[in-house]
C-alpha cells in the first residue's frame, strides 16, 4: 500500500500537469462559451420573463411574454407562418437544386472547376450587395426575371416584392441563387461513392433513374440529412433579405421571424419580449432538429450498417 | 447513347450556369448605366446610351429616320405627340428645317456607352472609403484572432489528455446549433456595460474567444489526421506543449490556416446583423451597412446603388478566386466528417 502511494502521487500530479495545460489551452473558448454562451442564456432566461425597456428597471411579469407571444399578439402568428412558408418551400426546393447541379458535375465532365465555381459564387457573396442586385432583378416592371417570364409568354407575371401575395416567393426565388455549399456538400457525397456500387449497378442493367433512386440516393442519405439540418435552422434566421428588400412588407407579408424579433429588440426595445421571442425560436429550432434526427433511422443509409 | 447524354449533360450546365452568372453581369454592367437606361424595358445587358447633341444649351436626341424603303438617316429628335415626332436633320444644327414625321419611322440612336463616373460618384457620395478601412480594420482582427484562438483551442482538443475532453467537445459541437437570436440581445447588453457600443470591439473580441465551433471544428480535424509521433519526438526532445504547437503543428497547418482565413474573411465581410446592432455612428460603419445607408438616402439612383454594391463585392470575389480550393475543401470535410 505505502510503497504504491507516492508512485500515484507523482502519477496524479503529472496528470493534473497535463489536465491544467489541457484546460489552458482550451480557455479562450470555455471564457467565451460562459460569458457569451451560458452566461447569455441564462440573462436570456431570465430577461424573457421581465419586462424592460432599458431605461428603467426590469419589471417582474413572469411568463406572460410568452403568453402574449402565442396568444396575444397576431404579428408572431405572423412572422412565424411568413418563416415556416418560406421554409417548406425554399428548403426542399435547394435541396433538389442543389442534388440536380451536383448529379450533372459528378459525370466526369470536363470544366468542373468552372461550372463548379459559378454555381458556388452566388452563396458566398450573399448580403447586402445581392440582396441590391434582386430589388432590381424582381422589379415587377423592368426586372430581369419578369422580362424573362414576359418573353417566355406570360402575359402578366407576378409583382415580386410589391405584391402581397408574391413579395415571400420572391426571397425563395432568391434563395434558390444560393444553393453553392449545399452542392458542394453532395458533390462530396457523390464522390465517396464507392465506384463498386456503381458499377455493379450498371452490370445488373440498372440504367438512369433507376440506378439514381435505388443507389445512389441511398448512399446520399447522409449528406442529405446534413444539408436537411444546416439549411432548416438556417431558414428559420433568415432576416437580411427581408431587412433590406422589402423591410417585411408589403403589409407584412415577408415579416420574417428574425426580422420581428430584431425589431422588438433594437427598435421598440422590448427587450423581455424580444428574449422570449429567441426562446421560442431555439427551442422550435430544437424541436425541428430533433425531429429530422429522430426520424433517421427510416430514411438515413450510412454504410457499414446492417440493412 | 453515351454520346447524346455527354451533350445533354453540357447543354444543361452551360445553361444553367449562363443563369447563374447572368445577375452578376446584369449587376455590373447597371453599374455603367444612366438612370434612364437602367429602368428601360426591355432591359439590355450592355449599358446603352442614347445619343445626343448639345445646343442653344439643351441636349437633343438623335434618332435614325428610316421612312420605308429609304436609307436610314440621322435626325434631330426635336418633339413628340401623339404618332408623330418633330425632327430635324442631324447637319441641321439650329434646327431650321423641322417636319413632322410617323413616331414608328424614327427609332433613338443608342450605342454602348460606359459610364465610368458612376462609380468614383457612387463611391464618394458616402464615405465608402472609410466604410472600406473599418470593415478591413475589423476582418483583419477577426481573422487573426479566429485562426490563432481556434487553433489553440482545437490543439487542446486533438492533443492533450485531459479529464472532461470529449464531453466538452461535444459542447462546443452544440453550440453550433444555437441560433445566434438567443444570445443576440444578452451579448448587446454585456457590451454596452462595457461601454464597448458603437466600437469595433463586439465585432472582434468574439473571435478571440475560440473563433466559433466551426473554426474549432474543422482544426480538430485537421490536427487529427497529422501523425502522434511528431508530436511524442518533440516531446522526447524536451518540447512543451506549447512548443509542439508552434513549432511542429503549426508549420504544417498552412492549408487549414488558409481555409479558415478565407471563410473568416467571407463571414466577417458580408456580416450585417451584428455591425448593424453594435454600430450607430456612420464614422464606424462597415461596408454593408454603410451599403444599406447609401440604399435609404440614394433609393431612385439605381445606377449608382449597383455600382456601389459592385465595388463592395470586388474583394470578396478577388478571395473567392484566389482561395477558391480552400473554400471546396472545409466545406466537404465539415459536410462530411460532420
Amino acid at each position: 500500500m505505502f510503497a504504491i502511494a507516492p508512485h500515484r502521487s507523482r502519477r496524479s500530479r503529472r496528470y493534473w500537469r497535463s489536465a491544467f495545460e489541457g484546460y489552458l489551452f482550451v480557455a479562450p473558448w470555455i471564457i467565451g462559451f460562459v460569458m457569451f454562451t451560458l452566461g447569455a442564456m441564462l440573462t436570456s432566461a431570465w430577461m424573457s420573463l421581465h419586462r424592460w425597456n432599458l431605461l428603467t428597471a426590469p419589471d417582474w411579469v413572469g411568463p406572460a411574454n410568452y403568453r402574449k407571444a402565442l396568444m396575444h399578439d397576431p404579428l408572431f402568428w405572423k412572422s412565424l407562418s411568413n418563416t415556416a412558408y418560406y421554409a417548406f418551400l425554399s428548403v426542399p426546393l435547394r435541396m433538389a437544386l442543389s442534388l440536380f447541379f451536383a448529379v450533372l458535375l459528378n459525370q466526369k465532365v470536363r470544366g468542373l472547376a468552372v461550372f463548379r465555381t459559378i454555381f458556388y459564387l452566388p452563396s458566398v457573396v450573399t448580403g447586402v450587395a445581392t440582396s441590391m442586385l434582386w430589388i432590381m432583378l424582381l422589379n415587377p416592371d423592368v426586372g430581369g426575371i419578369n422580362f424573362v417570364l414576359r418573353t417566355l409568354g406570360v402575359a402578366h407575371p407576378p409583382g415580386w416584392l410589391t405584391s402581397e401575395q408574391w413579395a415571400m416567393p420572391g426571397l425563395i426565388l432568391m434563395s434558390l441563387w444560393a444553393v453553392g455549399s449545399m452542392m458542394l456538400i453532395f458533390l462530396a457525397g457523390l464522390q465517396s461513392v464507392p465506384n463498386e456500387l456503381l458499377d455493379a449497378a450498371r452490370v445488373d442493367g440498372a440504367g438512369g433513374w433507376m440506378h439514381f433512386r435505388h443507389v445512389t440516393l441511398p448512399l446520399l442519405t447522409p449528406s442529405i440529412l446534413f444539408n436537411l439540418v444546416v439549411s432548416v435552422i438556417g431558414a428559420f434566421q433568415v432576416f437580411t433579405q427581408s431587412f433590406i428588400m422589402t423591410g417585411g412588407g408589403p403589409a407584412n407579408a415577408t415579416l420574417t421571424y428574425v426580422l420581428y424579433l430584431y425589431r422588438n429588440a433594437f427598435e421598440f426595445f422590448k427587450m423581455g419580449y424580444a428574449s422570449a421571442l429567441a426562446w421560442i425560436l431555439f427551442f422550435l429550432t430544437l424541436g425541428m432538429t430533433a425531429l429530422i434526427l429522430r426520424s433517421t433511422p427510416l430514411w438515413v443509409y450510412y454504410e457499414g450498417d446492417k440493412p | 447513347m453515351k454520346r447524346v447524354s455527354a451533350i445533354a449533360t453540357y447543354t444543361l450546365l452551360i445553361g444553367l450556369s449562363a443563369i447563374f452568372a447572368l445577375p452578376f453581369l446584369w449587376m455590373v454592367s447597371s453599374g455603367f448605366k444612366d438612370l434612364e437606361t437602367i429602368f428601360e424595358y426591355p432591359p439590355t445587358l450592355l449599358p446603352m446610351e442614347t445619343v445626343t447633341v448639345f445646343s442653344n444649351g439643351k441636349h437633343t436626341p438623335v434618332g435614325v429616320y428610316a421612312p420605308s424603303g429609304t436609307r436610314p438617316t440621322r435626325v434631330l429628335i426635336l418633339d413628340r405627340r401623339p404618332g408623330e415626332t418633330q425632327v430635324a436633320a442631324a447637319a441641321d444644327i439650329g434646327a431650321r428645317a423641322r417636319e413632322w414625321v410617323p413616331n414608328r419611322s424614327v427609332t433613338l440612336y443608342r450605342r454602348v456607352h460606359f459610364r465610368w463616373e458612376n462609380f468614383p460618384t457612387a463611391w464618394n457620395a458616402e464615405p465608402f472609403s472609410r466604410y472600406t478601412m473599418n470593415t478591413l480594420i475589423i476582418t483583419t482582427f477577426g481573422i487573426f484572432g479566429q485562426a490563432l484562438t481556434a487553433s489553440l483551442v482545437a490543439f487542446g482538443f486533438a492533443r492533450l489528455e485531459w479529464p472532461g475532453r470529449k464531453w466538452l467537445f461535444w459542447l462546443v459541437l452544440a453550440t453550433m446549433m444555437l441560433p445566434q437570436e438567443v444570445t443576440m440581445i444578452p451579448s448587446f447588453l454585456i457590451y454596452r456595460k462595457l461601454g464597448w457600443i458603437d466600437t469595433f470591439l463586439p465585432l472582434i473580441v468574439p473571435s478571440f474567444l475560440g473563433g466559433g465551433a466551426f473554426s474549432i471544428f474543422l482544426f480538430r480535424q485537421f490536427f487529427l489526421t497529422l501523425p502522434r509521433e511528431l508530436d511524442d519526438a518533440a516531446r522526447v526532445d524536451g518540447c512543451s506543449s506549447l512548443g509542439v504547437y508552434l513549432h511542429i503543428l503549426m508549420p504544417l497547418c498552412k492549408p487549414i490556416l488558409a481555409t479558415i482565413a478565407v471563410f473568416s474573411f467571407v463571414a466577417h465581410w458580408n456580416d450585417f446583423l451584428t455591425p448593424l446592432i453594435y454600430l450607430n455612428s456612420s464614422d464606424n460603419f462597415t461596408l454593408a451597412v454603410g451599403l444599406r445607408f447609401f440604399q435609404g438616402a440614394y433609393e431612385t439612383d439605381m445606377h449608382l446603388l449597383m455600382a456601389a454594391s459592385t465595388l463592395a463585392l470586388l474583394p470578396v470575389l478577388l478571395v473567392f478566386f484566389l482561395g477558391q480550393k480552400y473554400f471546396v475543401r472545409s466545406i466537404v470535410m465539415s459536410g462530411v466528417k460532420g
